[in-house]
Parts: structure tokens; sequence; C-alpha cells
């Protein structure tokens, strides 16, 4: 039977990656918070790769760090191995990865849940979401417990309606085998809200115990270890390292001639699968003259024998995964502590939302993650806290924060997802931000904690040490930009050292800073009034001197870009209604229905013909 | 609503060129066209019907037939404007058209502004942005050869060419992307020579641009000789074979006379100048000083020497014009005595304006001239005519030019794709293209990546 169980200012439903940001946000915010998990177990779990970060996706959670987000904070609690990724590709590109022990990052991150002021953790499913007049306004457990709340945030994850499958195997349940949600999807559909059926998958877990190390490649950490985290001054841990090896013809072979029992060939698999993650039967069959692919063998914790095989994602039958395995150097006596498997669920169509992943078509309801049609823990996390912002910025009145294309690879992301939609599960690159010289990992405080200040989520404290930060920036930048270097022997000395071309008559210290051979460091020797700064703000001087020109050059785009951007769509407008745009745009406008022009020319079907006759029907409007 | 009146006056225009022609076609576009056309057309049929073809008269207000005419009737969205277009097909000449072309004003049209179509094809979705300026170039394309050129684009030779540039740049954009997304699978390479090898070839388009624009625009050839060489037996001569219509531009000074021609498919515009010889005479000075300045500002110099007399000082005091990537030496009067005799390193053409002897080699060297040392066969071949394609093909050359500098410089690679964006964009703008459309397909399709 039914009961009234209490009232909550924001609901967040899944206590996954998304939900935990979500849940997180709100509660800091101020708001009466409460997160539902169908097990308080499966709280932060990894339920596939052990890392956090990596290309782009190091850029996400350091920027879910600059809004006052947690994941960053977690990993740099919990890894067990750190790397700074294409290091000598460009500063834009610069990329943390960090392995984790994943129970341990479980744990930390329940621990600061448990322990944060308005938030409540409940174990409990939920099935049902209250609407009335195409407003949220609360939720039915399993249990008949009814909750009321002015805002409700989905974060499911991979848990409707999911199935895990490998050869003929099918196991109605959630990852790691937990509790599948099957009614809430349903309760969903009701609501008006279109599904699809997505498709990801892991690989085994191999023990430790049964790997030959010797026959691979082993792989270290960084010795100095940059933390994920603006707020983490320094970092020093024992760690683990990975192992590299590779596949062969004999695995191919394997592959081929059981192509047919794996559910994705076979036919037994609905859901579309993603380019970004695919298994090594996509790969041996897409890419046929590849002759062998990497595998990495990577710790699942400190204190476990787990390991995981990285590039070996299969949801082949259990026997032939075994075999399949046992083909790769060092594997060759490998045994198997977890199979590998496909996961099927339901998710969303994405353009359902509005960019502050708030429902069009319903007030007050919010969703972020795999649910929303991502891959990744950290492309959740990122849409987690957004929706939990938004979330308890329409509690409070206020308007949503909405980070566009040009302020964050979280721009980037929501903005694809909720315009162009997506097909496949979604997972960032650096290759979708267009503006990434001004996106990178080092500025993303620079770029994002104003805003996360404004929203409350960042508490005055580490406001001011920011603005201090900023300050001394900018102060730096000016006073090397004045200091003039003479062209005397100890300037052409160190220029000599490091191969770069002599000077005969003095210049500005940035002039020099700006030569490829050189950098802010190398110069401090002839630099003899430089402050003492810390490390951050010596990075950052270095960088937006160094890189000026294409700095300034993006910022050009950026302002081009702003100028459509800023040209603002009335939601309710039905472009049947706008005279000239050709049938298909009408049709695509008005599912997006775009919030701003720029917007417009990024959904599919909408030429450029069609954003003239918007900006003069815009002009006529005014 | 407020922007319905953006198209939902009616157009209208003659469509055809006046003046040639036996037929000549009066257009109508826009919602409404049909009852203007009710207004003046008398036929047997009152139920009209999208694409069909409609014989009957144009009557003015007084019911006084005006031509028999042949109207088509295409309703939208099938037809080029993708509204309502009607076409009066009526007899050629100048007058009916008119009479008829402001018979359609009178009645509630409003005259078209020049490519206003066109405009609205491409606001309609009709046409691409590319085709609706090849559409534009071929209705302002003076003479053959341009027409030829803007068919061509029209067709999607320019895209082609430009669809294969942007493939190259695109496929070296994914190859860095990919390495730097999946920085434990790929590694980085050094692309310079491929860029050098792509922005040649855009080079290549962007030469081409200047030709483009002798096509489109025409040329200016200037007639330059002392007085009485025959340079006004010469201006006639082309101008008579090629019966252009001679016009007095206004604002010039009397002694410039200018005339259209088409040589083969170029035009040009004919300029004769006063005759160029030593005089105390303030007013022929001044004469003269434009008539060198007008030789100077031409695309070719015809220098005009009189076979008949011999080579003098005013001759002489001609070579000060000379350009050789310019300038024709050219010998007029061959049909009477030879008195002139040339300094050896005079390259004569030999004509007689009078007889009509020689013109066709005076236009093969005029051609030579426009596309260099080859002989004129370039209709296949394709040209840039266009100021807005030249310009994004010299952003994306130079864009390609400083990605190569880049890597030369030693910075960072990732540098270097900001710059191959902007080369793929800047190209991509001709036909509407953009690099982040495409950028992860092309990696997904063509690099095993991902775990």
């Amino acid at each position: 039977m039914n009961y009234n169980a209490g009232f909550f200012d924001v609901i967040i439903i899944g206590g996954g990656h998304a939900g935990c940001e979500a849940a997180l946000a709100c509660a800091r915010i101020g708001l009466k918070t409460v997160l539902f998990a169908i097990n308080l177990d499966s709280i932060a779990m990894m339920p596939c790769n052990p890392n956090i970060g990596g290309t782009s996706k190091g850029h996400l959670v350091r920027e879910i760090d600059a809004l006052g987000g947690e994941m960053a904070k977690n990993i740099d609690k919990t890894f067990i191995q750190s790397r700074m990724l294409n290091t000598g590709k460009g500063p834009a590109v610069y990329s943390l990865r960090a392995q984790a022990d994943k129970f341990e990052y479980a744990k930390q991150m329940k621990k600061t849940l448990e322990n944060t002021n308005n938030l409540y953790i409940k174990q409990g499913e939920v099935t049902q979401i209250l609407v009335e007049k195409n407003k949220v306004c609360g939720v039915i457990l399993e249990s008949g417990a009814i909750y009321n709340s002015k805002a409700v945030v989905i974060c499911t994850g991979t848990y409707l309606k999911s199935r895990c499958l490998f050869g003929q195997t099918i196991i109605q349940s959630g990852p790691n085998g937990f509790k599948s949600s099957n009614k809430l999807g349903d309760s969903l559909k009701k609501l008006g809200i279109k599904m699809f059926r997505f498709k990801t998958g892991t690989p085994a877990r191999i023990d430790k115990r049964s790997i030959d190390f010797s026959k691979m490649q082993i792989q270290y950490g960084d010795k100095k270890i940059v933390p994920f985290s603006f707020e983490t001054s320094f970092l020093e841990r024992e760690q683990i390292p990975c192992y590299l090896t590779y596949t062969n013809a004999q695995t191919c072979e394997i592959i081929k001639q059981n192509l047919s029992k794996s559910p994705m060939y076979s036919g037994i698999i609905e859901g579309t699968g993603t380019r970004y993650c695919p298994s090594i039967e996509d790969k041996v069959v897409r890419f046929s003259d590849k002759l062998r692919h990497q595998v990495f063998i990577e710790p699942e914790g400190e204190n476990t024998n787990e390991m995981y095989a990285a590039g070996l994602s299969t949801s082949l039958p259990e026997d032939v995964q075994i075999k399949m395995y046992r083909t790769v150097t060092g594997l060759e006596r490998c045994e198997f502590m977890r199979t590998g498997y496909a996961i099927e669920y339901d998710c969303i169509d994405a353009t359902q939302l509005k960019l502050s992943l708030e429902f069009k078509n319903i007030a007050g309801l919010f969703s972020a993650g795999q649910f929303n049609g991502s891959s990744g823990y950290e492309e959740a996390a990122a849409q987690g806290i957004i929706a939990g912002i938004n979330a308890a910025m329409y509690v409070q009145k206020k308007s949503p924060l909405i980070i566009d294309r040009s302020e964050g690879y979280i721009g980037v992301l929501i903005d694809d997802m909720v315009t162009k939609g997506s097909n496949e599960p979604y997972r960032m690159l650096t290759s979708r931000a267009e503006y990434r010289l001004l996106l990178r990992q080092d500025n993303a405080d620079l770029r994002l904690t104003p805003k996360g200040f404004e929203v409350g989520l960042i508490k005055s404290e580490r406001y001011e040490k920011f603005l201090d930060k900023q300050e001394k920036i900018r102060r730096e930048i000016e006073r090397v930009s004045k200091v003039f270097v003479k062209a005397d022997e100890k300037t052409n000395k160190i220029l000599c050292e490091h191969n770069s071309h002599e000077i005969s008559n003095g210049l500005y210290l940035s002039e020099l800073i700006k030569r490829p051979q050189m950098n802010y460091e190398i110069l401090e020797a002839i630099d003899n009034a430089r402050p003492n700064l810390d490390e951050q703000v010596r990075e950052q001087v270095n960088i937006q001197i160094k890189y000026e020109g294409y700095i300034n050059r993006q910022i050009n785009q950026v302002e081009k870009f702003k100028r459509l951007e800023n040209k603002k769509l009335p939601l309710d407008l039905d472009y049947k209604n706008v005279k000239g745009l050709s049938i298909e745009a009408v049709e695509h406008l008005n599912k997006i229905k775009p919030e701003n022009v720029g917007q417009a020319l990024r959904i599919a079907g909408v030429s450029h013909a069609d954003i003239s006759v918007l900006l003069i029907f815009l002009k006529h409007q005014s | 609503m407020e922007a319905r009146k953006i198209s939902d006056d009616i157009i209208a225009a003659i469509s055809t060129p006046i003046g040639t022609g036996g037929i000549g076609i009066v257009r109508m576009s826009g919602t409404g066209s049909l009852s203007i056309l009710k207004k003046i057309f008398k036929c047997h049929c009152n139920d009209f019907q999208s694409h069909h073809i409609y014989y009957g008269s144009i009557v003015d207000e007084t019911e006084n037939i005006i031509d028999e005419v042949l109207v088509n009737i295409m309703f939208a969205p099938k037809s080029y404007t993708r509204e309502d277009v009607i076409e009066i097909n009526c007899h050629g000449g100048l007058l009916c058209v008119k009479q008829i072309l402001q018979l359609v004003l009178n009645s509630g049209a409003r005259l078209a502004e020049p490519g206003e179509f066109t405009k609205r094809a491409y606001l309609n979705g009709r046409l691409d942005l590319l085709q609706a300026e090849a559409v534009i170039d071929v209705i302002n394309s003076k003479t053959d050869l341009s027409k030829q050129v803007a068919v061509n684009q029209l067709s999607g030779s320019l895209s082609n060419k430009i669809n294969e540039c942007l493939q190259i740049i695109l496929d070296i954009i994914a190859r860095i992307e990919a390495a730097i997304d999946y920085p434990d699978e790929y590694e980085i390479f050094d692309a310079s020579q491929e860029i050098l090898n792509v922005s040649e070839k855009i080079k290549k388009l962007l030469d081409s641009a200047d030709v483009g624009k002798i096509i489109h625009n025409g040329i200016n050839i200037a007639i330059v000789g002392k007085p009485n060489v025959g340079k006004s037996s010469l201006l006639n001569n082309l101008a008579q074979k090629d019966s252009a219509i001679v016009t007095d531009i206004p604002g010039t000074t009397r002694d410039i006379i200018c005339e259209y021609i088409n040589i083969d498919g170029i035009s040009a515009k004919i300029l004769d100048t006063a005759g160029i010889h030593l005089t105390e005479n303030v007013v022929e000075n001044l004469g003269i000083e434009k008539a060198k300045i007008c030789a100077q500002n031409a695309d070719i110099i015809l220098l005009l020497f009189d076979w008949s007399r011999e080579f003098d000082n005013d001759d002489k005091n001609l070579l000060s014009l000379y350009n050789s990537d310019k300038t024709l030496f050219v010998a007029n009067k061959i049909d009477l005595t030879q008195k002139f005799f040339a300094p050896d390193n005079f390259q004569l053409t030999k004509i007689s304006a009078k007889k009509n002897f020689g013109l066709d080699d005076l236009r093969k060297n005029i051609k030579k001239i426009v596309f260099g040392k080859n002989i004129f066969d370039k209709s296949n071949e394709i040209f840039v005519c266009n100021v807005r394609h030249k310009t994004a093909l010299k952003n994306s050359y130079d864009s390609l030019m400083r990605a190569i500098k880049t890597i030369s410089d030693g910075l960072p690679i990732d540098l270097t794709v900001i710059d191959l964006r902007d080369a793929y964009d800047f190209l991509g703008e001709i036909i509407g293209q953009s690099v982040s459309d495409k950028i992860t397909d092309e990696i997904f399709s063509k690099f095993c990546v991902g775990k």
C-alpha cells in the first residue's frame, strides 16, 4: 500500500557517478535532497574500466572540480597510478589519467555522500515519477512510499530493463549482478518520453596470479603526480604498474570461427553499440587487416587480485572467451574471475532535453548520465553536476547554469547530446571541441570557478583563493611583458644552451618565452625580480604567454560563435509559421526547439539558408 | 506574422536578354501570381493546372490585345523558387516584352531586383549557396565562355575539386586527432609534406582566379598609336565583326572611345585613345596624358604602327608604354607599300583593318596574352570567378602555410590542428561544410581505436 513518506526539495534517482554529483550539488547548495539507489552497495561503482580521466575525460573531471564537484577529489584520494598523457602534443590536449582502486573509490564517495549535510541516502527502487500539469511533483517507490519534491533528477545509468549477455547466456540484471529496474521505464513512456535501447560491454577480469607479466611491457605511473583537483596541493603515493600485451593471429582466428555465437552477431542484441568502446569482435571484423590489437592489463585495486583486460571487451560464450584470452601473450594460463559481457539497457533520446538538462515538456524533471545516452563515468558525472545545479536553480527559481561550447567540454558534451542527439552511446573526444586551446585542463578553474561560485557550489573561502590566483597570474604576465632583457653574455649563454639563436638587441622577456625552445621556467636565471609563485600560477603564465597568438585567434573565433549564440529563439515558436524554411528544417527545429540561433545551426538538416531565414524572422519580430 | 512579408510579395522581371532572340519571357514568382495572370490573360481555359502550358493573349486594361502568348504555370513548391511561378512567353523585341512587364507590374507585382529569383530559390532551400552564386553568374555573364565556366561550376566541377582538397585535409586532421584522443594506440607523425601537397592544389585553384576574373569580368584593351595610324578603323572592324553595341561611356573625355567586343568568348572592352605624339598644344597634351594612363591601366596594350610610314619619333615615344606581359606590336595598313621597318626585336602582328586582313591572327595573339603561352582552349577547366571563393581559397591556403610553419617551428602538434581546421573550414565555406560535423566519423571509420 502506498504511504506518504515525506517531502524533499530534490529527489535523485540513482547513485552512480551522475547521481552522486547531482546529489552533492543540490545538498551543498543547501537544498534538502534525497538519493535513492536500488542497492546502496552500488554507489559510485565502476562496473567497467578502473580509470578516471584520459583524453578529454580528464578535462571533464577538472571542470567538475572547478564547479565544485567531487569526482576529482575522490580520485585524488583513491588512485593507484597517475599519468599525464599527450605531454608532447600541446597544452590543450594534456590529459590526466589515473588508475583507480575502484573499491576504494566507491567506498570514499559513499562516505562523502553520507557525511554531507542536507543529503539523505536511501535504498529503494523508484517505480514511478509523479507529474501534475506537466510539472514534476514526486516519485513512488516499489515499497509504496510516496516522496514529494519540487524537482527530480533521473540518473539510472544502465539499470533500466537491463540484461547482461554473453554467448547464449542472458542474465536479467544490471551491471555486476545488481538488480535491474524494470518498472520506471514504463512510467516514463507514459509521460511521453521517447526511449532508445543502447548496448555497451566489458571485458573479463583475470586472476593476477595466473598472468605471466614477464612477457608483457610494464607501464609505470609518472614520477611527478599532478592531482585532478585544483584544491589538492601535493600528492605522493606508491604507484602500481599496468602492463601492455597484444593479441595475435590466433586470437583473431578464434574470434572469427565463433563470431556467430556472439549475441551481437547472432541478432540477440537489439541495442545500438558504440564505436568508441568496440568489443574485440568488432575490432577484428571492422579492421580485419590489423594483425594485432593492444591489450592493457590493469589492476582493479590495491587489495584485490582482479585484473582488468582493457581492449578485450567481449560477449562471446564463456568457453570461447577463455580460449581466446589464452592466446594472448602472457595470458596463456589465465584464470577468469568474472566473465566479459555485453549489457543492454533503455535510455532516452537526449534531444527531449533543454541545455539545462531539464525535460522540455516536464518542468522540474532533469536527467543525467548514461540514461541520457552517454557512455563513461566522467561524461555521467559532468551531466550529473549540471543537472543537480539546475534542479537546485529550478527549486530556487533562478535561471539555469548553461555552459556553452566555448566555455567547457561540459558545454560541448551537453550541446552535442541535446542538439544533435546520438544513435550510439556518446563519448567525449577532444576532437569534438572547436575551441580546445581555450578549454585546457590547466585552466578549468579560470573558466568555471566563477560560475560555481555564482550558483553557490563554490564556497567563499575557495573563491577568495581563486581570485588571488587569478590576480597573481594577471600581474605576473604584465610584469614579464615589461621585463627588458639585455643582449648580454649571460642571456645568450642560456639561449645557446637550449639551441635557441642568440640575440644582438635587447627584447622583452615575454618575447623570449614565446620561442619554441624556451619557456618561463628556463628563463628564471635572467629574471632577477621574479616573485615567488606557486606552480599553478607559473604554469598559467607560461602557457598564456607562449601560445598567445593561437589563443587570441581562438578568442576571435569564439566572438564570432557567440554572435549567433546570443540570438535567442523562443521555445514556444512553431517553425511552421516561419515562412521560407525548408520542410526538413521545420521538422527538425520543431523537434529540437533550439534555444538560440547558434544551436539551430548545429541541428542536422538545418542549412545556412534556413539560418538566414531565421535571422530575418528575428529581425522582423523585434 | 511579420516574417511572411519576406516573400509574400510577387516579383516580376524580363528573364530573357532584351532585344535579342525571337521569344521574350516575362516571369513572376510569389503567392498570388495566378490572380495577376488572370487579370491580363485571355484564354479558353479557366482551371489552370501546374506544369501545363496555356495558349492565349495578353490584353491591357481596355481589352486591347498586346500579344499572342504561351504561358507556363508552375505551382509551389515544384518550381525554381519553390513559390508559384508563371512565365509568359511572348514575341521577342523590346516593345512587346516591356509592355507585358508593365501590365504585370500595374496589376500588383513589383520589379525583381537583380538575382532575386535565385535569392528566393536559395532562401527557400532550393539551391545551395554555391549553386545560387553560379546561377547568378550565368545570368550576369556577358559572354559565352564565362557562361560555360558558370555552368561547369553549377554542375559541380568546382565543388568536386574543393571536396577533393577537403577530403585530404580531413584525412590529415583525423590522423592527428586519432593520435591525440588515443595516445596509447596511435602515434603522431610529420604531416608537412602532405599539407604542402594539398596547399599546392589550392594554389592552383587560386591562380585560376585571375583568369577566372578575366572570363567573368572581361578585359580592357587599349589601342595606342600616333595620329592617323588606323586606331579607329581597327576599333570599328573589331566591333563590326562582333556586332557590339557601341557606347560612349559618359563622364569620360571625348577623346577616349570605348566599345565592347567578344573575342572567342572573352569579353573585352576596347579603348580607342587619342593619338600620342609630341605637341605644344595644351589641350591635346591633356588627351595624350589620359591615353597614357589608360594604356597603363589596361590588361592589354595594342601598340599600333603604320606600315606605310617610317618608324619615327612619335613611334619611338610609344615604346615607353611597353610592358612585356601585356603588349602587342601591331602594324596596320599592310595592304600599302612597306615603309615601316621596326627594330629587330619587334614581334609584329600584321593587319589591314580596312581590308579586313590579319585580324584572326590579332585575336589569337590577344588570347595568347590572356592565357599565358598556351593556345586557348580552357572551357573545360575550372576557373574561380567569384570574389567570395577567391577569398576563401586564399584564407585556406594561408592557414595551410601557417600549419607548415607551426610544424617547422617545433610547436606542438595540437596547434597544427588549429591551422588545419581553419584551412578546412575556410575551404568548406565555399560549399557550406564545416570540419566539426565530419571529424568524428572520419576517425572511427579509419582507425581501430577504443578499448
